[in-house]
């Protein structure tokens, strides 16, 4: 469907990403030095010129995997390191809250105000690097300069894209339940109250017309909902009140809490199939490949942001503090094998998908893994 | 006026699509079709008037090759021939023409796609059968019109109609059976603009009706009126050949997603975003040469953007609803 969601995509979920890391950094009472390097690395990867081109190229929205993979990718370009699990939770926690900011977005343009309160609070994490705050104002003007044009018809097909790669996922949220923006069985709740989006009328009028356009009856029908007029525009410029609320930072410091997760009930396991088709290998090689690594650094930490099942468990049973919610950080020293390891542990993945049917040549699965292993 | 009745399980859940509920009755056998798009997969049922027995299908989106990625499924529609019924399956890739019960598929169209995509989008949408002609709209805005044999798989391109400049949203033709139409085909776009047109061996374009730069979803045309959808929440009522506004109503408080009129009462059912579905009353007026609408009826699905909302018959009796993430058909019959 639509070719232009990469680069919104990116900085909604890179965004609430950082949200989530911002929280926990400080919350782990990560020295402000640490916590300003993991965000300057992340932002200063993510708003790269070389990756930012390489997203605004129009082409398809491809699978969670991918863009998971892309994402753990980016969180390393720190010297922060997530264990897989942790990672998993954090992706369906920036999906869950991308999904619920896109579900309800008042016009399908507020997509953009939406993707400018994420790079508004951005800027902020960086404000103390100029070359970074540089970065992030050079592709915020290139989203400007290539979405604002878009007329509302296209923003739906960005939108309805979205939508139905989100769909079906059901995670539930503690901040969400407890704010009553999700139900417990998932959804999340739909007001027929309140104000209408900018542009639109409020419902309950019908006009009607004689043949030469004048007026000639007027009468009213109940909505079964309780509309008002329409609050002002948000500002679609670099700088501005975007009077939206969806996309600003919901989770705060002291209530870690807020971002555990479960499954609803009866959720569907992922049956997406394991082959990546051509396009997306290459996509994914591309995007990779834009990620300029910095060189490793000899020490990194460990986050270990979510608790294991087991640790709940225990938790609930011992009835603890809030700070024993979280693992421990261990400070572990990082060998650049190790890195390429795992790289080539994920190229691996995709190599198996290259063996399946047809015209896939070996040579090309072969050119990706040297790629990889060169990051 | 309706109340809900037991809602028929879909084997996955609908996407966020404009028209997504395709119905056919087939009274000789007591049975409804449905249709509800996923991904890239159309998810039919049917189901028999007793309420005892369903049964499931799904049709997949026919892949050009392997070495592309899945296409996903833009709208699917039932259309109903003088002698014959098919389903219309449109994609990314390309228009699929099955027979109305899914079994086989008869026709294949591939789309032109540019090699290295382009920033406009590819992609079919917007179904309609008139007389013995099927016609798909594309996101150029051109109108694919298909000549169909009474049986058979030798179906033709016949015609592109040009008359839009955005992507086609919705088509339709006229449905109430009248042998004295003017026009008898209609198309909406991104924009918001209408054409209506004459089918026959060469379409003629008798008007244009122009939007206001804002998408129309959902487009109907009964006894020569033009009833539309728009992203506003507005539906507006056209004379379809002269463009005369009859009347205008702010029906809902988000994008309007499905408009369906049952053709033997003048009913007409509209959904949206908004997770409202409405029941109207159309009347012609022929004193004054107009047609005035009544609101009758809301049914609120809550939390739930509405995708697809169609009568499942032709006095509109019952009525069908999807909607966004839901992996169930609700129906609502009048008490």
């Amino acid at each position: 469907m639509s070719v232009r969601t990469l680069p919104l995509v990116f900085i909604n979920l890179g965004g609430e990403m950082l949200y989530i890391l911002d929280q926990r950094l400080q919350a782990l009472n990560t020295s402000e030095d640490n916590s300003e390097k993991v965000m300057n690395d992340i932002v200063g990867t993510m708003f790269s010129k070389d990756f930012m081109d390489e997203l605004i190229k129009p082409q398809q929205l491809y699978s969670h995997r991918t863009l998971k993979t892309v994402l753990t990718r980016l969180a390393h370009a720190s010297i922060m390191r997530l264990n897989p699990a942790s990672m998993d939770r954090l992706y369906e926690l920036m999906v869950m809250a991308f999904k619920y900011q896109v579900f309800l977005c008042p016009r399908p343009k507020d997509l953009l105000l939406i993707t400018y309160n994420h790079i508004d609070t951005i800027r902020e994490y960086v404000k103390h690097t100029p070359v970074v705050v540089n970065q992030v104002d050079e592709t915020h003007r290139k989203i400007i300069e290539v979405y604002s044009s878009l007329p509302e018809g296209e923003f739906q097909l960005l939108r309805q894209t979205l939508l139905i790669f989100f769909q079906d996922m059901h995670v539930r949220v503690s901040l969400f339940l407890k704010n009553q923006i999700q139900n417990p069985n998932g959804r999340f709740a739909l007001s027929t109250s309140g104000p209408v989006p900018h542009g639109i009328d409020v419902p309950g009028l019908i006009r009607m017309f004689d043949r030469k356009g004048r007026e000639v009856r007027r009468c009213e029908f109940p909505t079964g909902g309780s509309y008002s007029s329409p609050v002002r525009e948000g500002c679609f410029e670099l700088h501005g009140d975007r009077v939206i609320r969806l996309g600003m930072n919901m989770y705060t410091i002291n209530h870690p809490e807020e971002t555990h997760t479960s499954k609803a009930p009866s959720v569907k396991t992922d049956d997406t199939p394991n082959l990546l088709a051509k396009e997306e290998l290459n996509l994914l090689a591309r995007l990779m490949g834009s990620m300029k690594a910095e060189n490793m650094p000899e020490t990194g930490f460990w986050i270990n942001l979510f608790t294991t099942d087991q640790e709940e468990e225990e938790e609930a049973a011992s009835d603890g503090a809030e700070e024993s919610l979280f693992g421990v950080i261990n400070i572990q020293a990082m060998q650049d094998e190790q890195v390429a390891t795992e790289l080539a542990r994920i190229a691996g993945q995709f190599a198996e998908g290259e063996e399946t049917p047809g015209n896939l040549s070996s040579s090309k699965g072969d050119d990706l893994l040297a790629m990889m292993d060169d990051l | 006026m309706y109340h809900k009745e037991k809602s028929i399980q879909i084997k996955n859940s609908a996407s966020a699509l404009y028209n997504n509920l395709g119905v056919l009755r087939i009274a000789p056998r007591s049975l409804t079709y449905f249709t509800v798009v996923h991904a890239n997969v159309v998810n039919m049922v049917s189901a028999s008037w007793d309420g005892l027995n369903y049964s499931h299908r799904q049709l997949q989106s026919k892949e050009p090759n392997v070495a592309t990625s899945t296409s996903l499924i833009m709208q699917a529609a039932f259309c109903a021939l003088p002698s014959r019924d098919l389903l219309v399956v449109t994609s990314q890739k390309g228009i699929q023409i099955y027979e109305s019960d899914g079994s086989t598929m008869v026709y294949w169209h591939a789309l032109d796609i540019p090699e290295t995509p382009t920033a406009q989008a590819v992609f079919a949408r917007g179904i309609s059968a008139v007389e013995s002609y099927i016609c798909v709209g594309v996101s150029s805005g051109a109108i694919l019109v298909f000549d169909v044999p009474s049986k058979g798989s030798n179906i033709t391109l016949s015609d592109v109609l040009k008359g839009h400049e955005k992507s086609i949203t919705d088509m339709a033709s006229e449905c109430s059976g009248s042998q004295e139409c003017i026009a008898d085909l209609i198309s909406a776009d991104d924009r918001g603009n209408l054409c209506v047109w004459k089918s026959g061996e060469t379409f003629q374009r008798f008007n244009n009706i122009p939007g206001f730069d804002m998408s129309c979803t959902s487009v109907k045309l009964w006894k020569g009126t033009a009833v539309a959808g728009y992203g506003t929440g507005q539906i507006r009522l056209y004379e379809a050949v002269t463009g005369i506004l009859h009347a205008e109503v702010n029906a809902h408080a988000r994008w309007i997603y499905s408009l369906d009129i049952a053709p033997f009462s003048g009913l007409l059912l509209s959904a949206g975003e908004d997770s409202l579905v409405r029941v109207w009353h159309l009347t012609m007026k022929p004193e004054s040469l107009s047609v005035e609408v009544a609101h009758l009826h809301n049914e609120c699905v809550t939390d739930t953007q509405i995708c697809g909302a169609k009568f499942c018959d032709g006095d509109g009796y019952a009525f069908a609803v999807t909607g966004y993430d839901l992996s169930e058909i609700i129906r609502y019959t009048q008490s």
